[in-house]
C-alpha cells in the first residue's frame, strides 16, 4: 500500500485514472473531455505541490524513495524505483504544471478527435513524469521511450501538412540515440548486477569503459536536447506539431535530454564528464551562436521559435559542464525557464496561427494595433526569452555565466574566452527577439485579413497568466527555486570537482 | 529616513501597475497625473535621503530589501546603497523627471491627436513611470547586478518610447527600426558590463556588491595579474558606458533615438539614462584608481580620451543637422563626451556637476524644441486650415516641423517658450554666469593642469558646441518666417510652459551648486557645494579655485562663437530651400551631414554581413548541409511508412518493430547474464 500511495506513485500515474475516464466519454462529449483532462492534470499538479511540501529542503539525497522489487532474473533485478532530489524536483513540478497550460491551449488548438488527443497527452504526462522520477535506470529507459510513442502521434495526427515526415524524423532521430543508451543500461546492469541509480553511482567500473558508456548515453541525450549539430530533427518537429504539442516538446522532452545528462553522464561517469566538459561546452556555445544565427533568418514564426531553443538549451549545456554549482543550478532552472518561456511562445504562435492559419512573418505586423492585449503579453515572453533582468531568463543565464566563467576546464583562458564568445548569444537573442517582434507586432497593418482579428478571450489570457506569474516571480525572486536544488547540486559538484581536480 | 528608500522605486512601480490594470477605468487624466504623483513622490522621498545623508555627516548607508540571487558563492541582495553619488542621482533623476512627466501631461495630448491614436496616452504614461522606478534602480543599487537590472530596464522602456509610434517614421517602420537599433547597439555595451561582473566574482572575492569588491581591490592588489585584471574590468565597464552614454564607436543609436516622443527625449535620451555610463564609471572609481598604471597602460586615459574624441566628433556632426532634434541629440552626445572625459581624468566631482547642469539646460532644451516642434505643428494646421482661403502655399503648409530651415522667425511667435530656450541655449554654449558654464570650466580646468592635449580638444569643441548653438538659435528664432507655418506657430499651453520656466530657472541658477572659490580665502559658503557633498563618495580633485587663464577664454570664445553664427546665420536663409553657407566646404560639410558615414560603415561592414551569414547558415548550411543525414533519414523513414499500408499502422508498426527489437535483446542479454 505504501508503494502504491505513495505520492511519487501517484504523481506519476494519476493521469491515467483520467485517460480511464476519457475512455468511458464518447468522442462528441468534446467539452466533457477537455474538463475530464484539464481536471486529471490540475489534480496531478496539485498531487506534485504536495510532493514539494513534502520535500525536505537542506537534504542533498534522494527523498520520498518509493521502492519494490519488480522484475527478478537472475542475480538481475529490476526495481520499481521512484524517488526525488533537488535535481528532478522543479523539473516534475514544472512537467505538471505544463501539462494543464498545455490543455488549455489545446482548447482552441485541437478541434478533431479531442478523445484521442487528451488520452495521449495524459500518457505522455505519465512518460515525462516517471522518467524524471524514475531511479532504475531500466524503469528510466522504460519511463524515457515510452514518451516517444504519445509524442509521435501528437504530431503525426494533429499535426501540419508535412506532419508524417517529422513525426516519423522525430521519432527516428530519438529512438536511434536511445538504442545506445539502451546498450549502456544493459552493460552496467549486467556488470555491476543492478540498475538502480545510487548504487550505480558507488559502482567503479572496469578501466576504459567508462568513455563508452558516457558515449551511449551522451548520444541519446544530445539528440534529446539537441545539441548541436543534431538539431535539425526540431524545427520540423515543431513546425508540424499542434500548439500543446511543442509547448510540452518544448517545455519538457527537451528537458529528458538535459536532465539525462546531468543525472546519468555527469552523476555516472564523473571523470568522463570533466574530460569532456570543454567539448560539450563548444557543442554548447556553437548551439547558442547557431541557433540564434537560424532564427533569425527564419520567415516562419514558429521555426524561429524552434531554432531559438537550440539556442537556450546551448546555454543550459554550457552550464552543465561547467562542473560547478553555479553552472549546474543556472542550468537546472534555465531548463525551467526555457519550459516556462518558450512554452509560453508557442501557445503565442499558436494564437496567432488559430486565427491567420499561417506564421509566416510576411503575413504580419502592426498587430499591436489590432491585438493590444496580445501584443503586451508577448512582449514580456518575447522580453523573458531575451533574458531581460529581472524577468525569469535572466537569472538562469547570468548564472550559467558565472559559472562556466570560473570552471577553468579545458584551462582558464580557454573556460573564460568560450564564456565571452557564449555571452555573445545574449546580443544575437535580443536580434532575433526584436526582429520577430517587429515583423509580428509593429509597423502598420499591412495585410488586410489582419485588420478585424480578435484580441485575446479571457480563456486564452487565462492559459499565459500562471506563465507569467513564473516569468516575473522567479526573475525577481528566484531563491526559494535555488534554495531546493542547491544541496542535491552540491553534492553532485563536489563529486565532479574531485573528479576534475583528479585530473589535473 | 533611509529605511523609506525603497519608495524610491515602489512609488512609480505602483504607477506603472494601477495605470496597466486600472488606466482605462480611471481614464487619461487622472492616470497622467498619478504618474506625476508618483515622480513626485519619489522626488520626495529623494529629499529625505538627502536629509539623512546630511545628518549623519554623509555617511553611506545600505538599505536591504530581499534576497535576489543565492546560488552558491554568489549572493545578491535587492538593496539599496545611499550615499552622495546615488542620492545626487536620485534627485536629478526623480527632479527632472517629475518636471517631464508634469510637461509630457500637456504635450502628449497633443501628440496622440496628432498621431491619431489617442488611445494611447496613458501606456505613454505607465512607461514614464517604469522608466523612473528602472533608472533608480539603477543609481540606488548596492550591487553591479542589481545596477545591471536597472541598466537593461532603463533600455527596455528606451526601446518601448523611441518604438512609441512603432507605426510610423520611415516606411512606417523607422520608429520601430531606431528603437531596435537602440537596444541591440545597448546590448554590445551590457556584454561587456557582465564580463566585467564575471571577472570581479571570480578573482575578487565571490561577490558583485560594491563596498565588498572595493574593500577587497584595495587589499587584495599586490598581485599584479589582479591588476591587469582589473585593468580588463575598466575597459569593459568604458564599453558598457559607450553603449548607454552613447560614447565612440557605439554613439550611432542616440540620434535615431529622436524618433521618440520629444518629452522621452528629454528624460531618457538627454537627462538621465544617457548618463548611467557616467555614473557607472564614476562609481567604479576605485577600480579606476587602482589601475591609474598598469604596465604603461590606465584604463581611466582610455576612458578621457573616449569621451574626448566624442565631444569632437559629435559636437562637428551637430553643425551640420538641420532637425532641431537631430542638432540636440549630437550635442547631448558631445555634451556626454566631455562628462566622460572628466570621469576618465579622474575629475569625478566636475563629471557630476556637468551631469546635472546638463540634465537641467538639455531637459529645457528638449522640451523647449518640443514646444516649437508642436507650434509649427499647429501652424501647419492654421495654415492648412487658411489655404483653402487662396493665402497660396498649400503645399507650404505641410512641411516637416522639426526641419529648422522651415522655421525662422520664431521669436515673435512664442513668448515663454523663446526665452527659455535661449537660457537653455546660452547655458550649453557656456555663457557666464549660467549653469553650463561652471560645469564645464571645470572639466577644461582639470583638463588645462594635468591633460593638456585633451584640453585642447575639448576648449576646440567647447567653440564648436557655441556655434551650433548660435546657428540653432538664428535658424529657429530669428529672421522670418520660412513658410506659413511658423508664421502662424502657435505657443504652447502652460502645463508644458511651466516646466520650462522651472528648468530655465534651474539652468541659470545651477552653477550656484558648486561654484569655484575666487580665491584661496574666498569666504562665499556657496562655492563648493555639491563638492564638499560628494566628498564623502567620491574622490576630490584640484583645488576648486577658479583659474581666468582658462575661464577667460573659455567665455569669451563662447561669446565670440555665438556672434559669429548669428552673423554666419543671419542672412543665410530666405526660404526654407536655402542652402546651408557651410555647403561652400564641400567633402568637409557632406561628411559632417553624414555624421562621417558611422551609419554606413556599421550596415556594411556588421549589419548587412551579418544578414548574409544567417540567410546562408539558415538556408544553406542548416537545410542542405547538416540536415543531409537528416534528409536520408527521412527518406529513409519515408519508404518504411511507404511499406506499410498507412501513415498510422506504418508507424505503430515500425515502432513495434523497433521495440520488440529491444525487448528481444533485452532478454538475450538477461539470459546471457544468467547463464554465466
Amino acid at each position: 500500500m505504501d508503494i502504491l500511495f505513495s505520492t511519487l506513485t501517484l504523481v506519476t500515474f494519476a493521469p491515467l485514472v483520467g485517460v480511464a475516464i476519457l475512455l468511458l466519454l464518447r468522442d462528441e462529449q468534446r467539452d466533457a473531455i477537455r474538463w475530464t483532462a484539464l481536471t486529471t492534470a490540475l489534480i496531478t499538479f496539485a498531487i506534485s505541490l504536495v510532493l514539494l511540501l513534502q520535500f525536505r529542503a537542506g537534504e542533498p539525497g534522494l527523498q520520498l524513495v518509493t521502492r519494490a522489487p519488480w522484475i527478478a532474473a537472475g542475480v538481475l533485478r529490476v526495481d520499481y524505483f521512484l524517488a526525488v532530489d533537488g535535481i528532478s524536483l522543479w523539473l516534475v513540478l514544472l512537467t505538471t504544471f505544463l501539462v494543464p497550460v498545455a490543455i488549455g491551449a489545446a482548447w482552441g488548438a485541437i478541434t478533431e478527435r479531442v478523445r484521442a488527443f487528451m488520452v495521449w497527452f495524459l500518457l505522455l504526462e505519465v512518460g515525462m513524469v516517471g522518467a524524471f522520477l524514475a531511479m532504475d535506470l531500466l524503469l528510466f529507459y522504460i519511463f524515457f521511450e515510452f514518451t516517444l510513442l504519445p509524442m509521435i502521434f501528437l504530431i503525426g495526427q494533429w499535426g501540419g501538412e508535412r506532419r508524417v515526415y517529422a513525426a516519423l524524423k522525430f521519432f527516428l532521430f530519438t529512438f536511434a540515440g536511445s538504442i545506445f543508451m539502451l546498450i549502456a543500461i544493459l552493460y552496467l546492469g549486467a556488470t555491476a548486477h543492478t540498475f538502480s541509480y545510487p548504487d550505480l553511482r558507488n559502482y567503479v567500473l572496469a578501466d576504459g569503459v567508462s568513455p563508452w558508456l558516457f558515449a551511449a548515453f551522451a548520444i541519446a541525450f544530445a539528440i534529446k536536447v539537441p545539441v548541436w549539430p543534431l538539431h535539425t530533427w526540431l524545427p520540423d518537429a515543431h513546425v508540424e506539431a499542434p500548439t500543446p504539442g511543442s509547448v510540452i516538446l518544448a517545455g519538457v522532452l527537451l528537458k529528458l535530454g538535459t536532465y539525462g545528462f546531468l543525472r546519468f553522464n555527469l552523476g555516472l561517469f564523473p571523470v568522463v564528464a570533466a574530460q569532456a566538459a570543454p567539448l560539450f561546452g563548444v557543442l554548447g556555445v556553437i548551439g547558442i551562436l547557431y541557433g540564434a544565427i537560424t532564427a533569425f533568418a527564419q520567415s516562419d514564426a514558429k521555426k524561429l521559435v524552434a531554432y531559438s531553443s537550440v539556442s537556450h538549451l546551448g546555454f543550459v549545456m554550457l552550464g552543465l559542464f561547467a562542473l560547478n554549482d553555479l553552472g549546474i543550478q543556472g542550468a537546472i532552472l534555465q531548463m525551467v525557464n526555457h519550459g516556462l518561456s518558450t512554452g509560453a511562445l508557442f501557445v503565442l504562435v499558436g494564437y496567432i496561427y488559430e486565427r491567420r492559419h499561417t506564421r509566416e512573418l510576411s503575413q504580419f505586423g502592426g498587430l499591436w494595433k489590432v491585438m493590444p492585449v496580445f501584443a503586451a503579453l508577448s512582449m514580456v515572453v518575447f522580453f523573458s526569452s531575451a533574458g531581460l533582468p529581472g524577468l525569469n531568463g535572466f537569472v538562469g543565464e547570468f548564472t550559467i555565466l558565472l559559472g562556466a566563467w570560473g570552471s577553468g576546464l579545458g584551462g582558464v583562458i580557454f573556460s573564460q574566452a568560450l564564456t565571452a564568445v557564449a555571452a555573445v548569444g545574449v546580443i544575437l537573442a535580443a536580434v532575433y527577439m526584436l526582429w520577430l517582434y517587429r515583423r509580428m507586432f509593429q509597423g502598420e497593418v499591412t495585410v488586410a485579413a489582419n485588420r478585424g482579428l480578435a484580441d485575446l478571450s479571457p480563456r486564452e489570457i487565462a492559459v499565459l497568466v500562471p506563465l507569467l506569474i513564473f516569468i516575473v516571480l522567479i526573475g525577481v525572486y528566484p531563491k526559494p527555486f535555488f534554495d531546493l536544488m542547491a544541496p542535491s547540486v552540491q553534492l553532485l559538484a563536489q563529486g565532479l570537482d574531485a573528479a576534475a581536480v583528479a585530473l589535473r | 529616513m533611509f529605511a523609506l528608500v525603497p519608495l524610491i522605486v515602489l512609488f512609480p512601480l505602483a504607477g506603472v501597475i494601477v495605470n496597466t490594470f486600472f488606466g482605462r477605468q480611471l481614464g487619461p487624466n487622472r492616470s497622467a497625473w498619478l504618474a506625476v504623483t508618483m515622480a513626485a513622490l519619489a522626488f520626495t522621498i529623494g529629499l529625505f535621503q538627502l536629509g539623512g545623508l546630511t545628518g549623519n555627516g554623509g555617511q553611506a548607508v545600505t538599505v536591504p530589501v530581499a534576497t535576489w540571487l543565492s546560488v552558491g558563492d554568489l549572493h545578491v541582495d535587492w538593496a539599496f546603497q545611499v550615499d552622495a553619488l546615488s542620492v545626487t542621482m536620485m534627485l536629478v533623476v526623480t527632479g527632472v523627471g517629475t518636471l517631464i512627466h508634469v510637461y509630457a501631461v500637456g504635450y502628449m495630448r497633443e501628440d496622440v491627436v496628432h498621431n491619431g491614436d489617442p488611445a494611447r496616452y496613458t501606456r505613454f504614461f505607465i512607461y514614464l513611470n517604469l522608466f523612473l522606478a528602472m533608472m533608480l534602480i539603477l543609481v540606488g543599487a548596492d550591487s553591479y547586478a542589481m545596477l545591471f537590472v536597472g541598466w537593461e530596464g532603463v533600455g527596455l522602456c528606451s526601446y518601448l518610447l523611441i518604438g512609441f509610434w512603432f507605426e510610423k517614421g520611415e516606411n512606417n517602420i523607422g520608429n520601430t527600426n531606431a528603437a531596435m537599433k537602440a537596444f541591440i547597439v545597448n546590448r554590445v555595451g551590457d556584454l561587456g558590463l557582465m564580463i566585467a561582473m564575471a571577472l570581479l566574482f571570480w578573482n575578487f572575492g565571490f561577490t558583485l556588491t560594491f563596498r565588498e569588491l572595493f574593500e577587497n581591490i584595495e587589499h587584495g592588489l599586490a598581485d599584479p595579474a589582479a591588476l591587469a585584471i582589473l585593468a580588463a574590468v575598466g575597459v569593459l565597464f568604458l564599453v558598457g558606458a559607450a553603449g548607454k552614454s552613447a560614447q565612440l564607436p557605439l554613439f550611432v543609436w542616440l540620434p535615431d533615438a529622436m524618433a521618440g516622443p520629444t518629452p522621452v527625449s528629454a528624460l531618457i535620451h538627454a537627462a538621465t539614462m544617457v548618463t548611467a555610463g557616467i555614473y557607472l564609471i564614476a562609481r567604479s572609481n576605485p577600480i579606476y584608481h587602482a589601475t591609474a598604471e598598469v604596465y604603461g597602460f590606465s584604463p581611466s586615459d582610455l576612458v578621457a580620451w573616449v569621451g574626448a574624441l566624442t565631444a569632437l566628433v559629435a559636437a562637428t556632426i551637430a553643425i551640420a543637422q538641420n532637425d532641431i532634434k537631430k542638432v540636440l541629440a549630437y550635442s547631448t552626445i558631445s555634451q556626454l563626451g566631455f562628462m566622460v572625459a572628466a570621469a576618465g581624468m579622474g575629475a569625478y566631482v566636475a563629471a557630476i556637476f556637468h551631469l546635472v547642469t546638463h540634465a537641467f539646460f538639455k531637459a529645457l532644451l528638449f522640451l523647449g524644441s518640443g514646444s516649437v516642434i508642436q507650434a509649427m505643428e499647429r501652424g501647419m494646421h492654421a495654415a492648412g486650415a487658411a489655404s483653402g482661403d487662396g493665402h497660396g502655399g498649400g503645399h507650404d503648409a505641410h512641411v516637416d516641423p522639426q526641419d529648422m530651415r522651415a522655421m525662422g522667425g520664431l521669436w515673435n511667435r512664442l513668448p515663454v517658450t523663446k526665452w527659455t530656450y535661449l537660457v537653455g541655449a546660452l547655458a550649453l554654449a557656456g555663457l557666464p554666469p549660467l549653469a553650463g558654464f561652471w560645469s564645464k570650466d571645470e572639466i577644461l580646468l582639470d583638463a588645462a593642469e594635468h591633460f593638456p592635449a585633451l584640453y585642447a580638444i575639448l576648449a576646440f569643441t567647447a567653440v564648436l558646441t557655441a556655434f551650433y548653438v548660435g546657428r540653432q538659435l538664428v535658424m529657429v528664432f530669428s529672421g522670418e518666417p520660412r513658410t506659413a507655418a511658423a508664421a502662424q506657430a502657435e505657443e504652447s499651453s502652460a502645463v508644458m510652459t511651466g516646466p520650462l520656466v522651472v528648468l530655465a530657472v534651474l539652468s541659470v541658477l545651477g552653477g550656484a551648486l558648486n561654484l569655484p572659490k575666487f580665491g584661496e580665502h574666498d569666504p562665499s559658503t556657496l562655492a563648493h557645494g555639491l563638492r564638499n557633498f560628494l566628498a564623502t563618495a567620491l574622490p576630490v580633485e584640484g583645488h576648486g579655485l577658479i583659474e581666468a587663464n582658462v575661464a577667460f577664454p573659455s567665455a569669451a570664445f563662447a561669446f565670440l562663437a555665438l556672434m559669429f553664427a548669428y552673423f554666419f546665420y543671419r542672412n543665410a536663409y530666405h526660404t526654407a530651400h536655402d542652402h546651408d553657407p557651410l555647403e561652400g566646404l564641400g567633402g568637409l560639410y557632406r561628411a559632417l551631414a553624414k555624421k562621417w558615414w558611422l551609419d554606413e560603415l556599421y550596415g556594411y561592414f556588421i549589419v548587412k554581413p551579418y544578414q548574409t551569414m544567417a540567410q546562408v547558415i539558415a538556408r544553406g548550411f542548416d537545410q542542405g548541409g547538416i540536415d543531409l543525414i537528416a534528409n536520408s533519414l527521412g527518406d529513409l523513414a519515408r519508404g518504411i511508412a511507404d511499406g506499410f499500408s498507412g501513415f498510422q499502422r506504418g508507424l505503430v508498426r515500425a515502432y513495434a518493430l523497433v521495440m520488440l527489437f529491444g525487448v528481444v535483446a533485452l532478454i538475450a542479454w538477461f539470459q546471457m547474464t544468467t547463464v554465466r
